[in-house]
């Protein structure tokens, strides 16, 4: 059903029912009528899709002749435009490769948070050295199987495994 | 344990029990990880996505996080176990629909109270659901779940930005918070509307049943954090435990007690004619029963009525959707089929009028 405003022609996208002394008093108003009635408060933050999509917006007008406009990220090969379209980023690296970027858009998703505050994982403190030892192995190991180098992707895979006991 | 366990009664977070059960039908708390060294999934090569698998299922399925715990290879079942387990709220719609021959899989404790899918957005994305107002003892839960996950896989982390996740919305704590609501006094005076823009001021997301972009049947409304960096866990549960919920059970509480007040006849009359229907109706809705479900929920709580319990209420939610009628029946059903075995169920259930079932 599709009401239009009391008070104008627009569509009402605000709806109350009160009751006053057992009476009930309807009223559907438009957005612009229904924050002069007070009933409605001109909202601040917009939904996170939707600032994803107008930051996309924002940051892919006047940038169509740069090649990857934002960048590329080595560990995955996701370009920024890529992120744009689809909200994901690729691997842990993009949160690297896009760092300025990402920033902006963070800031805006997250009520100003820019840097974490809670857990740490108990492993943290070699953590980053770990991960990028083991992103570049698992790559290796990617481009073995690719290759049919079964050898040495059956080498690199018991390193792998080695090096994840190594920690536990 | 398998799936066919799941057809007679409803998952723990449906009990009807905790503090303010009344109105918070459950607590959820989720925490997105991924695992160092691979791409997250989207970017994943099926063989990654095996892997990933097979190491997750490896430190998942192990006595040291829970005894019994059942394991779906999403890949290899059928669409109706899917549909059983979205009803469930065990795994997510886009998990079910993902390619038939995408590698994923979810693990499900076996109260039901924990579940971990794999190959989702992100690699691990696990929950655990209490029935009622009862975040910290959730959160402790899965505290503890991804503690002992950790003493065996490199999370992928950084010191600035935290655990990091496929989608930057969930970046830091990985932490969504969310309690399912029963409003049904707020929807029929009209007043959700304020309480759905106070939430988006605070910064909060107001869904549906079943999640994004589910329309809110039954007058259940998920509420839940969007903000995960730059804010620590204590304080988003502390928020939701001692500010918002409360908040917003009170507004419930003061539109239950105006209808009363003030339309106490209409009100009865409604309450009282959901009870008619649900248990004299030869065919029913889908949706239909969800929001008739709702007013005798309100019903009960309020002692209008008191021919049935909240419990078997609950039940009735889950167990009248499409999924678990095809499960229980044992077949496939068209939708008329379905709707004729919907009220069926239901007259049986509530001890309504049984002739001609």
């Amino acid at each position: 059903m599709k009401r239009k405003c009391d008070r104008c022609a627009r569509p009402a996208t605000h709806h109350s029912v009160e009751i006053i002394q057992g009476k009930k008093i309807e009223k559907h108003l438009c957005d612009e009528h229904a924050s002069e009635e007070g009933l409605a408060i001109k909202s601040i933050h917009t939904p996170i899709n939707e600032l994803l999509t107008n930051f996309v917006k924002i940051h892919s007008s006047g940038e169509a002749d740069q090649p990857t406009p934002g960048g590329v990220c080595e560990g995955c090969g996701l370009t920024f435009a890529q992120f744009r379209k689809d909200s994901l980023l690729g691997c842990p690296d993009c949160y690297k490769a896009f760092e300025q970027p990402l920033s902006t858009l963070l800031e805006r998703a997250h009520e100003g948070g820019t840097h974490h505050i809670g857990k740490v994982p108990r492993r943290a403190g070699a953590g980053e050295q770990r991960q990028a030892m083991l992103m570049r192995m698992r790559k290796q190991l990617n481009a073995a199987v690719v290759g049919e180098d079964y050898e040495l992707a059956a080498r690199l895979r018991d390193d792998i495994h080695r090096f994840e006991e190594e920690s536990s | 344990m398998s799936l066919h366990n799941y057809t007679d009664h409803a998952g723990e977070w449906l009990r009807g029990t905790g503090p303010h059960s009344d109105i918070v039908i459950s607590s959820r708390v989720r925490l997105a990880r991924n695992i160092a060294g691979f791409p997250f999934v989207a970017k994943s090569s099926r063989r990654q996505r095996h892997e990933v698998l097979a190491a997750c299922k490896e430190r998942i399925v192990s006595d040291r996080l829970a005894p019994n715990i059942l394991w779906v290879d999403l890949t290899q079942s059928p669409a109706l176990d899917r549909q059983l387990l979205v009803e469930r709220h065990l795994i997510s719609r886009q998990h079910a629909k993902a390619r038939d021959d995408a590698p994923r899989a979810v693990a499900v404790g076996s109260d039901e109270t924990f579940a971990i899918m794999v190959n989702e957005e992100d690699h691990l994305r696990m929950q655990v659901m209490r029935s009622g107002l009862q975040l910290s003892e959730a959160f402790d839960q899965i505290n503890r779940i991804d503690d002992i996950l950790e003493d065996h896989i490199d999370y992928a982390y950084a010191r600035r930005f935290g655990y990091l996740t496929a989608c930057p919305t969930n970046v830091g704590t990985g932490l969504r918070v969310s309690v399912m609501l029963h409003l049904p006094a707020l929807k029929i005076t009209g007043e959700i509307d304020k309480v759905r823009r106070a939430a988006r001021d605070m910064h909060l997301a107001v869904r549906g049943l079943f999640g994004e972009g589910s329309d809110a049947l039954g007058d259940l409304y998920q509420i839940s954090n969007q903000t995960t960096l730059g804010k620590a866990e204590e304080e988003v549960l502390a928020d939701f435990q001692n500010t918002i919920v409360p908040q917003i059970i009170a507004y419930e509480q003061q539109a239950r007690q105006a209808l009363m007040r003030h339309r106490e006849a209409e009100f009865d009359d409604k309450l009282w004619r959901a009870w008619a229907l649900l248990t004299h109706a030869r065919v029913m809705g889908g949706e239909e029963v969800l929001s008739l479900l709702s007013h005798l929920r309100l019903a009960v709580n309020l002692g209008r009525v008191n021919r049935t319990d909240i419990r078997t209420i609950n039940e009735l939610f889950l167990l009248t959707q499409s999924g678990h009628l095809q499960k229980i029946s044992g077949c496939e059903m068209d939708a008329p089929t379905r709707r004729a075995a919907r009220a069926r169920l239901l007259r049986q259930r509530l001890g309504g009028d049984a002739e001609h079932s």
